[in-house]
């Protein structure tokens, strides 16, 4: 029996190979053939997670969208039912609310690696621009997804992004009228929110992360000891002209990543089933309020994974007549990060082998999106009068505090230019071959 | 080192969970203490809330038999027990009266409950409930601590009974503040009653913000087990063919 069903597949391998010769090769190159560095640690998880929650959110999603109604009258009572009276509803809209969050806390973690490792240093540039664009796109994606249930802080918050675009001179308060449809969010917003988010980013979005792979597996990954595998010695069992310290992304990185999916599967399950608002962090409770143009909420906040980039914007005083300041520096904040392979001139990659001054600022640096992210928050209200007594002025501290943040965040952009292109960092030794790995 | 990085992951997870997005302002309210899980209490909740709240709350993302197949009661006891609106078995819980009304009555419709708990907290809807006083300078007659000015009369005033304010006097730069409640004129249930009351209407309400909590609950610690067991199945595969890797 179960050689009748081997020998059917692999007849119809044959087949299809006879006429698609050019998939195979494709397979091979991607997986069998793609020799990964041995020595993955714990940071290199966050990839394959992260394309784990890609394809969450797009079938989740595709779920949502069979019951959800795009328009301001029936948005919010078309979220309830998928929450109440469409079978397992509450299970995809909750998986779908929480894949949100995690990808972002998975994201962070995987350009974190970058950052620790040099992973977008030459010749993987390519990799890290593609990698930016993505997260870029992600972030207008979830802006967006955050409108649709149409709760009075996807209203306010709708509002207050969009507004952001106000600022701009000349053009501002036209261009904020053009991108909602109205002069507030309102049903034609919802609507092209809702194209936007189900129809055109998440085809952006799959199209660049096709383009980040295979760049990536132009060049090859990166690894813990920023060697590059692909220079160093020749031949290992499977081919003596493949690098001696890569091994066969499949099955090698194949089941060392099913221990990653399995571990944070139960993790984002635990909450999925037992916190799913996550304290308020990942569901906010104004959120079950139903939009309402004439009740502020009592703080507008977003969602906690843009909280650092909005505290830049709220830090930020205006000048010269204009608030555009803040916005810029919050686009400038994230426009420095694309273009950090051309800021770090390091000649080595990996934190192992930095100069103290690199990792002392990266670690400053993760500080400061912290510090950042307790603002956005609104964190340091509470926290201030907590550390300092309830009689100290809260907002000028809150305001201090922000902008040494602040002026930590792009500081060290700064501060890596003149480090590595003066030549003030002193590496230690780069290793021929990789060090470790499990 | 992995065991370094796990417990790090587990203190932020913690940490963060641990700290609620700033939720209510204000002064920290005592804990409710609901429980999804104590089905009479759920059914005693319901009772009241349609006793003495349907007549001007809906419900109108709850059905009653959503009610009764959760709550573990029959058709006949929520029609005849439960139903005073005259829906249908199949409808959602809609309160009488005609908003229009309601309108000119308080000065603003009674909102509808059923997110009330998501939107405020179980123990902000609790301390509520306890805090209605009697207050001659209020259109109502009643005013609350929690909500100052509210447009709502108190309608358990027969369960709890009739609270009066004692005032913090006014110092300079400062109103007079409300310092505690005491009880004037007592009601049908004793205080300790009228807690365990209060706190079965905010159960009811836990439960009618998100009638799905019963079911997570419940398939929530097997699908964390069966991954939990998946994982390590997936570490030995990984550590049986990560062997030849040298």
């Amino acid at each position: 029996m179960a050689n009748v069903f081997s020998n059917a597949f692999s007849s119809l391998g044959e087949w299809v190979n006879e006429r698609a010769p050019g998939l195979m090769p494709v397979y091979r190159k991607h997986m069998t053939e793609y020799y990964a560095p041995k020595n993955f640690n714990i940071w290199y998880y966050f990839g394959s997670l992260a394309l784990l929650v890609l394809v969450n959110q797009i079938l989740t999603g595709i779920f949502l969208t069979m019951n959800y109604d795009p328009s301001a009258s029936g948005a919010f009572d078309s979220v309830q039912y998928i929450m109440r009276d469409v079978e397992w509803g509450w299970l995809i809209r909750y998986m779908h609310s929480t894949g949100a969050s995690l990808f972002f806390v998975v994201i962070y973690l995987h350009m974190f690696r970058g950052l620790m490792y040099g992973s977008y240093q030459k010749p993987r540039e390519l990799v890290w621009l593609l990698g930016m664009l993505i997260f870029l796109v992600l972030m207008a994606e979830a802006f967006m997804g955050y409108v649709l249930p149409w709760g009075n802080m996807s209203f306010w918050g709708a509002k207050v992004i969009v507004s952001l675009f106000g600022t701009i001179p000349v053009i501002g308060k036209d261009l904020v009228e053009w991108i909602m449809g109205d002069y507030l969010p309102a049903d034609a917003t919802l609507n092209r929110f809702f194209a936007l988010h189900v129809i055109a980013l998440p085809l952006v979005l799959l199209l660049l992360v096709v383009l980040h792979l295979a760049a990536l597996h132009e060049v090859g990954s990166n690894n813990p000891d920023g060697v590059d595998v692909k220079h160093g010695p020749k031949g290992n069992r499977w081919d003596p002209t493949k690098p001696a310290d890569g091994i066969p992304f499949h099955p090698y990185y194949t089941v060392k990543d099913l221990v990653g999916v399995g571990l944070f599967l139960a993790i984002a399950a635990f909450i999925i089933f037992f916190q799913p608002t996550f304290g308020g962090w990942f569901l906010e409770h104004d959120n079950s309020v139903p939009a309402n143009n004439l009740v502020t909420p009592a703080q507008i906040k977003p969602v906690w994974y843009f909280t650092a980039f909005y505290a830049i914007v709220r830090m930020v005083p205006s000048a010269f007549g204009t608030a555009v300041w803040g916005v810029l520096g919050m686009f400038g904040a994230i426009l420095l990060l694309f273009l950090l392979p051309w800021i770090d001139a390091g000649k080595v990659k990996s934190i192992r082998y930095r100069g103290t001054g690199y990792k002392v600022a990266l670690g400053l640096f993760v500080l400061a999106f912290f510090g950042l992210v307790l603002i956005g928050t609104d964190s340091t209200a509470d926290l201030i009068p907590m550390l300092f007594g309830a009689g100290v002025d809260v907002t000028s501290l809150e305001n201090l505090f922000g902008r040494v943040m602040v002026l930590v965040y792009f500081g060290f952009f700064v501060f890596l230019w003149l480090y590595t292109h003066l030549g003030w960092e002193k590496t230690k030794p780069v290793p021929e071959r990789v060090t470790t790995h499990d | 080192m992995i065991k370094r990085y796990i417990s790090f992951f587990a203190l932020v997870f913690g940490l963060l969970l641990g700290t609620p997005a700033a939720m209510a302002e204000g002064p920290e309210l005592p804990d409710a203490g609901t429980n999804l899980r104590d089905t009479a209490s759920l059914q005693r909740g319901a009772h009241i809330f349609f006793n003495y709240c349907v007549g001007c709350h809906s419900l109108k993302y709850l059905r009653y038999e959503r009610i009764a197949d959760d709550l573990g009661l029959t058709e006949e006891d929520v029609m005849k027990n439960l139903d005073f609106t005259g829906g249908k078995f199949g409808d959602p819980v809609v309160s009488h009266m005609p908003p229009d009304d309601a309108q000119k009555f308080f000065g603003k419709a009674p909102p509808d409950l059923s997110l009330e708990v998501s939107a405020k907290g179980e123990d902000w809807v609790f301390a509520y409930l306890n805090s209605f006083y009697l207050d001659p300078k209020s259109p109502i007659g009643w005013n609350n601590t929690v909500l100052p000015n509210a447009a709502m009369p108190f309608p358990l005033w027969e369960l709890q009974g009739m609270q009066v304010p004692e005032l913090k006097p006014a110092t300079p730069g400062d109103d007079a503040q409300v310092e505690k409640l005491t009880l004037l004129h007592p009601g049908k249930l004793t205080p300790a009653e009228y807690q365990q009351a209060a706190r079965d209407v905010t159960n009811f309400l836990a439960y009618a913000a998100e009638p799905a909590a019963l079911q997570r609950r419940h398939y929530g610690i097997w699908v964390v087990l069966f991954l939990l067991g998946f994982t390590f199945l997936a570490y030995l595969l990984k550590k049986e063919y990560w062997k030849d890797v040298h």
